[in-house]
């Protein structure tokens, strides 16, 4: 078992943050994070060398990560949280070769920064290979893939979806059309809100500039996705604004709606939640004694908010003063009532899927299985919806917008483990490796 | 200049970029990850170790998540085993 | 106020299997499920249909109603997944191998088919079982299936011979009244409570709770080809003390395996223990430690309805109430699944006075009554 006093989950810019302001205050800081490499989505590292460039707005993700490895603080990458039961203490996995390793974390204060995922709604077509998450496709192309070349079509809500379309066409793809489903005026609004956030403005402007081929067409989304006859990748897809449907031709789809929260961690714990969000005060500090909460989990805000939060997550830790970032924070919460009634959801978007569209990918479970069915519970057993190795987490965003159903209570182990991860003798395996 | 190494996938040698995941070499490859229950291709939708699409067996361990693992020397993946 | 011949309280396996015999004897039904059918100790346990004789009442029942099963499984909808994969006890050692010829002794006495594998054959049957067991009996005529989905066949076929189904909790079952949560009233000549462990409708039930484990696997085709039950299953289903746990392994359709079991008395919460799950896995990797390297999907723990000598309560509630329209099926502990068909079938051949296939007194519940003549 390892022992530490501040234990951060996840190592994307609010977990970076916190370590940094909690190692940097005086306190033993252990990151886990489930990724190859420290950075979560935004700060996703490549991880081919001289590869596609990481979104590092001028260096800010390198200069972090080297404040991060002088602050003291340890980073542990590949380690997957599943278990977070016994107080004090948290179990992890990390896949290696051919087997496994459970490893036990004890720790006086947790800092979760579990960030977010994105939000996939089904529509015909989106199980086709070539249809990938937007920041899905940003994450496979930071891993080697290249996209030079391709036609790329972006589509879908959210802030994301410009960030996602400016790095491809950096990284050589011919993004041609970037549809967002919210319509001029719910953006415009939400522009004029970024008259207080200039930063945001300027990165809006940096991601514009870098488009200037492409077709941004608000009120428009992909209503189906066609494929290619030689069955690889997509040949169009189909794209509609409410009045008429057109055909744009595409090797790939890149589409995501906006993020959900991943707050499973705080679940199992038993944190209180406002809404889909973990409840926390001023300090981040959520209502389970020495654990807090910063980042996307509290509320979908982007990276200005994890930064701000995560630092006042690790000065609380350190029992340092927060009072000078607090009106940071509360602007940035601003910024995220902002994000939210921007990129509301339009009621054709729910309309997309078909009786015979998948809506659970891991068990294939049509749309038209689960109508008629009396909840969720009911649905999991008689179908199989969400009883499958992702546990929901990319149908349940998806039956709670098409049906309505909430999400049932989260259940350890967060994640599949091997038996194994249940057995006795794993610590004294690992008393044998070193720290 | 980027090192190349070699890896199997279905019995073929690929040869790919030092650091490609393994997700991104099945792209790479035209090859599908899985296939569903229902029989249809499936590729990474993702890209960050939660939606399971993108599961292979590497090095005879099935149910690897490819996106989150980094291509070896001599890794071996099968899409359909 | 609605009136029905008979009210079924609990729409479980056992609940709806009563349900569709009650139909299918022209009876007028009501089922009443508080929370979603199916959705109970249905669905947290195994499915497995198989045969057990820790008790010659329990060899002839799980006999009996495994019979049902085989009769109807060609009909059963797919969804149901019904396949005869056949369970193997597993003896570790000699000591255990003499329990499996004692075994195969018992079913043959009773028609139920078995044979007796050596340690190469067990092996050649099982190849992912540990090396050096002593070998095993097979039971090739023991199935397994979906349970919810089972329990939502009955159900159907009930409503399409005119059972009702009412989704709100029964808060109030006596005299032939039943009150629900949603303010209803219904009546009926008879009442039959199939409520799992819960005994709030009658506290004079003698079922406690035992608390079991279970965990579910990722698809591996191939890795599984039977049930496999260590002999010590059916020591750590006498014991009424301390909490136990037994090899219990079973392939599903899907490719996946469900792993169990665990036993324990006196816990009601429902959150898997991770000192439990821990003994029961080590148990299980020592038994195939191919185990210890199989992805884990879900853990999740349910409640088994036990009595004092592990036998169901089938029949009316006299001896235990003076009410006359009360009738049960409870008390199923870990055969609920396998027992449901036949204890329907006893229940209503109980119900109509028609003559059962097999005899019904061992599961009166009145014969747990003292000085009660059965």
């Amino acid at each position: 078992m390892k022992r530490t006093q501040v234990l951060v989950i996840g190592a994307g810019p609010a977990g970076i943050a916190a370590a940094i302001a909690a190692a940097e205050g005086g306190r033993r800081v252990m990151v886990l994070d489930d990724n190859p490499s420290a950075g979560g989505q935004i700060w996703r590292g490549g991880t081919v060398s001289g590869g596609s460039r990481s979104d590092d707005g001028g260096g800010a993700r390198q200069r972090a990560l080297d404040r991060l490895s002088r602050s003291g603080a340890t980073v542990l990458s590949g380690m997957r949280v599943f278990d977070a039961q016994v107080s004090g203490v948290v179990d992890a996995v990390r896949e290696t070769g051919s087997h496994s390793v459970v490893e036990r974390f004890a720790f006086e204060q947790l800092i979760l920064a579990t960030g977010a995922r994105e939000r996939f709604l089904p529509f015909p077509g989106w199980t086709l290979p070539g249809v990938f998450g937007a920041g899905g496709l940003q994450a496979l192309v930071k891993g080697g893939y290249p996209v030079k070349g391709k036609r790329i079509v972006v589509s879908g809500s959210g802030p994301l979806l410009l960030a996602v379309a400016a790095h491809l066409a950096e990284d050589g793809a011919v993004v041609s059309t970037v549809a967002e489903q919210a319509d001029m005026g719910q953006m415009a609004r939400f522009a004029a809100s970024l008259w207080s956030h200039p930063g945001k403005l300027m990165q809006g402007a940096a991601y514009r500039a870098k488009l200037w081929k492409t077709a941004y067409r608000t009120g428009c989304w992909v209503s189906e996705a066609l494929p290619a006859a030689n069955g690889q990748g997509l040949r169009a897809v189909r794209l509609s604004d409410g009045t008429r449907e057109w055909e744009e031709a595409c090797d790939l789809l890149a589409c995501g709606f906006h993020l959900v929260p991943n707050t499973e961690v705080a679940s199992l714990l038993g944190c209180d939640f406002r809404e889909s969000y973990v409840r926390v005060d001023g300090a981040q500090r959520t209502s389970v004694e020495g654990v807090y909460c910063a980042g996307e989990p509290t509320g979908i805000a982007g990276f200005d908010a994890a930064l701000v939060q995560g630092e006042i997550a690790g000065l609380s830790c350190a029992g340092r003063s927060t009072e000078a970032l607090r009106k940071r924070a509360q602007a940035e919460q601003q910024f995220q009532l902002g994000l939210e009634k921007a990129f509301a959801l339009r009621p054709e978007i729910g309309l997309l899927a078909r009786q015979e569209t998948i809506v659970c990918r891991c068990e294939d479970v049509a749309l038209g299985a689960l109508q008629g069915r009396l909840g969720w519970t009911d649905a999991k057993l008689q179908t199989r919806c969400g009883m499958g190795p992702c546990q929901g987490r990319v149908c349940g965003p998806a039956v709670e917008h098409l049906l309505g159903w909430k999400p049932v209570s989260v259940r350890q182990p967060l994640s599949p483990v091997p038996i194994d991860a249940f057995c006795s003798n794993n610590e004294d395996e690992l008393i044998k490796e070193k720290v | 200049m980027s090192k190349l190494i070699a890896i199997t996938i279905n019995g073929v040698r690929n040869e790919v970029v030092e650091g490609t995941t393994i997700a991104a070499a099945l792209l790479l490859a035209g090859q599908a990850c899985r296939v569903s229950v229902t029989g249809e291709a499936r590729t990474a939708l993702c890209g960050m170790g939660i939606c399971f699409e993108c599961r292979a067996m590497v090095d005879g361990v099935p149910h690897r998540r490819t996106c989150q693992t980094v291509c070896t020397p001599g890794i071996t993946v099968e899409t359909n085993p | 106020m609605k009136q029905f011949d008979i009210l079924i309280v609990g729409a479980g396996i056992v609940g709806c299997a009563v349900a569709r015999e009650c139909a299918l004897a022209g009876m007028h039904a009501g089922v009443i499920e508080g929370g979603v059918p199916g959705g109970g100790a249905t669905a947290a346990g195994m499915g497995h249909v198989v045969v057990m004789d820790d008790s010659p009442a329990q060899l002839a029942l799980t006999g009996y109603s495994r019979s049902l099963w085989q009769r109807e499984n060609q009909t059963l909808p797919a969804a149901v997944e019904y396949e005869t994969r056949g369970t193997v006890w597993v003896a570790a050692d000699d000591e255990e191998m003499l329990e499996v010829e004692s075994k195969c002794v018992a079913y043959r006495g009773a028609g139920i088919e078995s044979a007796i594998l050596t340690s190469r054959q067990l092996a050649e049957a099982e190849p992912n079982l540990r090396r050096g067991l002593a070998g095993g009996l097979l039971v090739p005529g023991d199935g397994v299936i979906y349970p919810p989905a089972a329990a939502g066949y009955y159900l159907s076929e009930a409503g399409r011979m005119g059972a009702e189904l009412m989704l709100s909790r029964a808060v109030k079952a006596a005299e032939g009244v039943v009150q629900l949560a949603n303010g209803s009233t219904i009546r009926a000549e008879k009442i039959v409570l199939a409520v799992g462990t819960e005994c709030d409708l009658l506290p004079a039930l003698p079922i406690e709770k035992r608390k079991g484990h279970l965990l579910i696997t990722d698809r591996y085709p191939g890795f599984l080809r039977h049930q496999l039950v260590e002999l010590g299953y059916l020591k750590s289903a006498h014991q009424s003390l301390e909490d136990s746990v037994a090899f219990n392994i079973q392939p599903r359709q899907t490719g996946q395996m469900l792993l169990g079991s665990s036993r324990q008395f006196g816990s009601v919460d429902p959150r898997a223990e991770s000192e439990m799950m821990r003994r029961m896995l080590d148990r299980a990797r020592s038994y195939m430690p191919g185990l210890a390297q199989i992805s884990a999907l879900r853990v999740w723990t349910g409640f088994r309805a036990s009595t004092k000598d592990k036998l169901p309560l089938i029949g009316p509630a006299k001896g235990l109430s003076d009410d006359g329209s009360l009738w049960l099926a409870a008390g199923f502990e870990g055969l609920g699944i396998t027992n449901a068909p036949g204890a329907a079938r006893l229940l209503v051949d109980g119900m109509l006075g028609r003559t059962p296939e097999i005899a019904a007194e061992p599961y009166l519940p009145a014969r747990l009554i003292e000085g009660l003549h059965v």
